[in-house]
């Protein structure tokens, strides 16, 4: 579905698994996804708005990636190439789930490798290497309004948006400061769009939020339990919410990847013995494993 | 040395093979059918139609068994079947007065026109465990005439309304929305609320039904009228013009007269809360309308400082296949969130330049 603008490296890959066709294509039906897809555009159009939609009961509980899956959906064509991540991982057992959803629903062909995907969908981290301008993301997101936990109610948080209402933001940002000296977000760190929308950009850790800012690839956000769904566009700023003393700094680790040896990539720390022994791998698989395949193996 | 987990699709094969297995009990026992689930326990079969919003008692029936007897993960399989299929059309309001009853009770008043109607109920039994079913006894149950219906039954709360001393009703003519097709934004209108509450999970609203009765925004309520029987569904499709009968639902409706309100320029009036569940679910259809009716306090004019009045609150966390769901997730794995918050404690716990000199 996308212009390609890059020459793909490899041929693309080939579907796996042929289409279930006791259900439509992408499982929702074709109504339901040319609903999403007009909120869709709304949100591209509106950059980090937070737009209501009726969204679906899908097949797998709500808080397991029904949001990032409708938008799937909608946005999938036959000829697309399907990655589905989980903490950076292809291969935990919700992001199998969600793949596997998709290839039997859909018949598409999937893949582990970032540069070959056209869609990416994902919970929790953004791929280390570089997106290209004919990648589309899709975020799953739990909590969809970066207001929620300062104000509950959303009468008052959309409010607060239409009013550009965003200094209780600030202030608890200035509470961590005055309580532990730093800003105590890690992950689901609060960022502003195109100098507008404050939007959370889901509980990827803030290590991912430098990937949002004038990203090629189109960021799609879906929150399916509670029904919102919003955008960044291509090449949008994207600026972490900070002070002019204490300007936004990313996780830095001591340590090495113990498989690939990089020290640029987010790490998952492992926990090797009872005496808690440590140790740290890359969260992004793919990334860690063609490190890997280029020699870079730790020995 | 790479510790973390590989090969999810063959573990996810093998959960769902020991979940058929663990379903499936000893198979030296007899399987149930499905027909077993619906005719003996049509009280389960009732919830799952109601919070499933799905009126079909055999497919109520298959989720049973399938979730292995957890009624929320049924309600949960019955609502994404119902999320794929066809609206040919919206019916007629039931008209629930016309209902063939099979119970009927009113906590208002001695004798109603119709009469009381105790019908089948765990009301009065002791609950005493019967080992005769421990036994597999039949128990025949007394004798029923098929046409012993009561006659003529106006509603209880619309002889009170004869003589304006409860609020009327006004349908306002407004087109309702589906919840399940559009996103509910707030305030909803009363319409929206009440299906919210018609798909909520029954011990929660039950749970804040009670709150108002123990002072949380309470608002005096009495059973006025709960009626438990078959009403006749019509739709009017718009090539035919008339309206045609598709078939007959059983639904429990409660409606709860609750404490008057007036002001200097109206007369006091008692105000009403309204619940209706399918099938026979009297415990769902009185917590819904004890909600119902303080969710109304803004109507009303009353002051809203208790949870069970707070509409954000009680839509926003009734729905049990929602809640269900944001709970489990936290069951998924958390890798990097808590690699971010583990980073930061770190941090944190690091003494600073400043408060180390």
């Amino acid at each position: 579905m996308n212009a390609a603008t890059q020459p793909r490296p490899q041929p693309r890959p080939q579907p796996q698994t042929p289409r279930d066709e006791a259900y439509n294509f992408a499982y929702l039906d074709e109504q339901t996804k040319r609903m999403i897809r007009r909120g869709l555009l709304k949100a591209v159009a509106i950059p980090g708005y937070q737009v209501p939609f009726g969204g679906r009961e899908m097949p797998l509980p709500y808080g397991w990636g029904t949001g990032g899956m409708q938008l799937t959906a909608a946005i999938l064509g036959a000829e697309d190439v399907l990655k589905v991540i989980d903490q950076g991982a292809d291969d935990t057992t919700n992001a199998v789930s969600i793949r596997r959803f998709f290839a039997r629903t859909a018949g598409v062909a999937t893949t582990e490798r970032t540069p070959e995907a056209t869609i990416i969908q994902t919970r929790h981290r953004i791929p280390e290497t570089p997106l290209h301008a004919d990648q589309i993301m899709v975020y799953q997101v739990p909590i969809p309004e970066p207001l929620r936990f300062i104000e509950p109610s959303e009468t008052e948080t959309r409010t607060m948006h239409a009013l550009n209402d965003y200094g209780v933001m600030h202030v608890k940002l200035y509470e961590d400061i005055a309580t532990f000296g730093h800003i105590a977000t890690a992950y689901a760190y609060p960022v502003t769009v195109d100098e507008r929308y404050v939007m959370d950009p889901s509980p990827i850790p803030k290590f991912d939020n430098p990937k949002l800012d004038m990203s090629p690839a189109l960021m799609l956000f879906g929150a399916g339990r509670e029904k919102r769904l919003y955008a960044v566009p291509p090449f949008t700023r994207v600026t972490s919410l900070d002070f002019e003393d204490h300007p936004f700094d990313v996780q830095k680790w001591e340590h090495n990847c113990a498989i690939c040896g990089s020290h640029e990539s987010f790490l998952d720390e492992l926990i090797l013995d009872d005496q808690g022994t440590q140790s740290f791998v890359c969260s992004d698989t793919d990334y860690c494993a063609q490190r890997v395949s280029q020699g870079r193996a730790v020995q | 040395m790479y510790v973390a987990v590989k090969g999810g699709e063959q573990a996810i094969d093998n959960a769902h093979k020991l979940l058929a297995k663990q379903r499936r009990g000893d198979t030296s026992v007899a399987e149930l059918c499905v027909e077993q689930i619906r005719q003996q326990l049509p009280l389960a079969v009732a919830r799952v139609m109601t919070e499933g919003s799905l009126y079909d008692a055999e497919l109520a029936a298959l989720a049973i068994k399938q979730s292995a007897g957890d009624l929320v993960e049924a309600i949960f399989l019955l609502r994404a079947y119902r999320t794929t299929l066809t609206r040919f059309s919206a019916s007629l309001p039931i008209d629930t007065s016309a209902m063939q009853l099979n119970r009927r009770l009113s906590a208002t008043f001695k004798d109603v026109p119709g009469g009381q109607l105790l019908g089948p109920t765990f009301d009065y039994t002791h609950r005493l465990l019967d080992f005769t079913l421990l036994a597999e006894g039949e128990f025949p149950g007394p004798e029923a005439q098929a046409d012993a219906g009561v006659q003529d039954c106006p509603r209880v709360l619309g002889l009170l309304a004869k003589e304006g001393l409860i609020k009327e009703e006004q349908d306002t003519g407004v087109p309702v929305a589906d919840i399940t097709r559009e996103p509910l934004e707030y305030p909803a209108s009363r319409a929206e609320r009440l299906q919210a509450l018609a798909r909520g999970d029954e011990g929660f609203l039950l749970a804040l039904g009670y709150s108002t009765q123990r002072g949380y925004g309470r608002n005096h309520p009495f059973a006025g009228e709960i009626r438990v029987g078959e009403v006749e569904v019509w739709i009017e499709p718009e090539e035919l013009g008339f309206p045609i009968s598709i078939g007959a639902i059983e639904v429990t409706e409660c409606e709860m007269v609750n404490q008057f309100v007036g002001s200097a320029t109206e007369l006091p009036q008692f105000t009403r809360g309204y619940g209706l569940a399918f099938g026979h679910a009297e415990r769902k259809a009185m917590g819904m309308a004890l909600v119902d009716r303080s969710l109304r306090a803004g109507e009303y004019s009353e002051e809203i400082v208790s949870p069970a009045q707070q509409e954000e609150f009680v839509l926003a966390h009734c729905d049990n296949v929602e809640a269900a769901g944001f709970v489990s997730h936290l069951k998924l794995p958390h890798y990097v969130d808590f690699q971010s918050e583990l980073e930061l404690i770190r941090k944190l716990r690091t003494p600073s330049k400043e408060s180390a000199q």
